[in-house]
């Protein structure tokens, strides 16, 4: 029987935390994986090849995977003592793609928080394009503080099948990021009779107005491809922190900002859209949903 | 506009000029129906009671309002600009057309058992108050307007507006209250603006 050709990966570190790496660990179905990815080099793992092996050979590959931010800076960032410029030009020549794991890669993420005139993502810095490449044709950004394990493999399957790859105007893939975090978040009704969570890790209220949730207005599918296959942090109780944006993170993540006590718009709907039917839906008070979830009294 | 709605609205300015003059209660069917020349029956086509009317005439007033407002708010100019705008408009509706303001103050706020059903919280006045939150987030988001609450901020402008308005009703002000616009803009910018 033939063995199938295994797609090649070299994964790249630049200024990171390793929760990428982590986070791809988890992924759920890894036998499967390894009988379609080979992974030629990880900083984390015992590859077949070391570092410097890898710079010294002409090995071509399918995924140059990038996780963490970038800079062009020697005093900020190198690689056993190369400079970060000569190893990412020599490995980013044989690369067929280049895969941006997570929010540092896609756009500076928390690092650029440093300084962002020098810290960036490959091709953003933030919001802005041209990070620390101006252009580059063949990158895909999967941002995410961390990336879920699946939306990794899950692109890298579409790209080995030779699968269009449809991206939104941050390279990220539409099958993932055209979807909000607040679709299939289990406080929708909450959030639709502006009820508030009124802490932490309660299973009741919605989390939009007092501690700080970004999910109406962040690009995710962290309710719809569940994280560990069973929740997500609106599930748990917790906020989305809007990781998976440009503008992550912002500050004061735990607050909801407000102008004159209203809050930012969720995405794409107008203010007063949006004003009109929050200020209404505010007007009644549903009893039901002012209650627990599971009475502590049983029948 | 439809046969159907231009006669409804005729049937609401009506009610809305008797009720704003004479009072809720003071103010029957028949009296609207006469000031018309329509038969009582005939209005009842339009409004099945004397309480849906009185609360179909505030979202009508609200929705007048609110347009106004919201054209103050598509334009291009500073906070403190589009409070002397919107102080205007006001007071030009208490002058030409008074019986807006005077159904706000005197009928919907002093006879809340009417509205309670079907006017909770915000129902009826929404399009109004909508612009006047469009009008205060962006003047923060431009940080013209110091960031406080939204009811501290609006109890401070309408209230101020409406206070002024019954005591122009009453009669007791010294000037026409178009020459107070300058000052009352002044003061509300004053008290709003980003210290």
């Amino acid at each position: 029987m033939s063995q199938i050709a295994k797609a090649k990966i070299v994964w790249l570190q630049g200024l990171t935390c390793n929760g990428n790496s982590h986070s791809f660990f988890n992924y759920p179905q890894m036998e499967s994986f390894d009988t379609h990815f080979e992974v030629l080099y990880h900083p984390l793992l015992l590859g077949e090849l070391t570092f410097e092996s890898l710079l010294a050979s002409h090995i071509t590959f399918d995924f140059l995977i990038l996780e963490g931010a970038l800079s062009h800076d020697k005093t900020i960032l190198q690689k056993f003592n190369h400079s970060f410029e000569d190893v990412l030009d020599n490995l980013s020549k044989r690369a067929k793609h280049i895969i941006c794991a997570g929010s540092c890669a896609s756009y500076g993420g928390i690092f650029r928080l440093r300084d962002e005139a020098k810290i960036t993502g490959a091709l953003f810095s933030g919001k802005n394009k041209g990070g620390y490449w101006k252009e580059k044709r063949n990158v895909i950004n999967i941002p995410g503080c961390p990336l879920h394990p699946r939306w990794l493999v899950d692109t890298l399957f579409q790209l080995i099948k030779e699968e269009k790859i449809s991206v939104d105007e941050y390279l990220r893939p539409k099958e993932i990021y055209s979807y909000l975090m607040h679709h299939g978040c289990m406080r929708n009704e909450y959030f639709e009779w502006k009820v508030d969570s009124k802490q932490f890790g309660e299973k009741e209220g919605c989390l939009f107005y007092l501690q700080g949730c970004q999910g109406p207005m962040t690009h995710s599918t962290c309710n719809k491809i569940l994280w560990n296959s069973v929740s997500s942090k609106t599930r748990a109780g917790s906020p989305c922190l809007g990781c998976t944006e440009f503008d992550f993170p912002k500050k004061a993540l735990y607050e909801t900002h407000t102008n004159m006590s209203l809050p930012q718009t969720p995405f794409g709907i107008s203010k007063r859209a949006y004003y009109s039917l929050a200020g209404i839906a505010k007007s009644f008070k549903i009893e039901r949903l002012e209650r627990k979830l599971m009475d502590e009294k049983d029948n | 506009m439809d046969k159907k709605s231009s006669k409804s609205e005729k049937i609401l300015e009506a009610a809305l000029l008797l009720f704003s003059k004479n009072g809720f209660y003071a103010t029957t069917i028949p009296d609207i129906a006469k000031s018309m020349g329509m038969s009582v029956g005939n209005i009842y086509n339009y409004f099945s009671s004397k309480e849906k009317l009185a609360k179909d005439i505030i979202k009508y007033s609200s929705d007048i309002l609110g347009e106004e407002i919201r054209k103050v708010n598509e334009q291009e100019c500073s906070s403190e600009e589009k409070i002397r705008k919107i102080v205007t408009l006001y007071f030009d509706m208490a002058s030409v057309k008074p019986q807006h303001i005077n159904y706000f103050l005197r009928v919907y706020l002093a006879n809340k058992e009417v509205f309670k059903d079907g006017c909770e919280g915000m129902l009826c006045v929404s399009a109004f108050v909508t612009e006047l939150m469009i009008f205060f987030e962006e003047g923060v988001a431009k940080g013209e307007l110091r960031n406080q609450d939204f009811f501290s901020a609006f109890g401070l402008f309408m209230g101020y507006l409406g206070g002024f308005v019954f005591l122009n009703g009453e009669g007791v002000l010294n000037k026409n209250i178009n020459d107070y616009i300058e000052d009352i803009a002044t003061n509300i910018y004053n008290a709003l603006k980003q210290q």
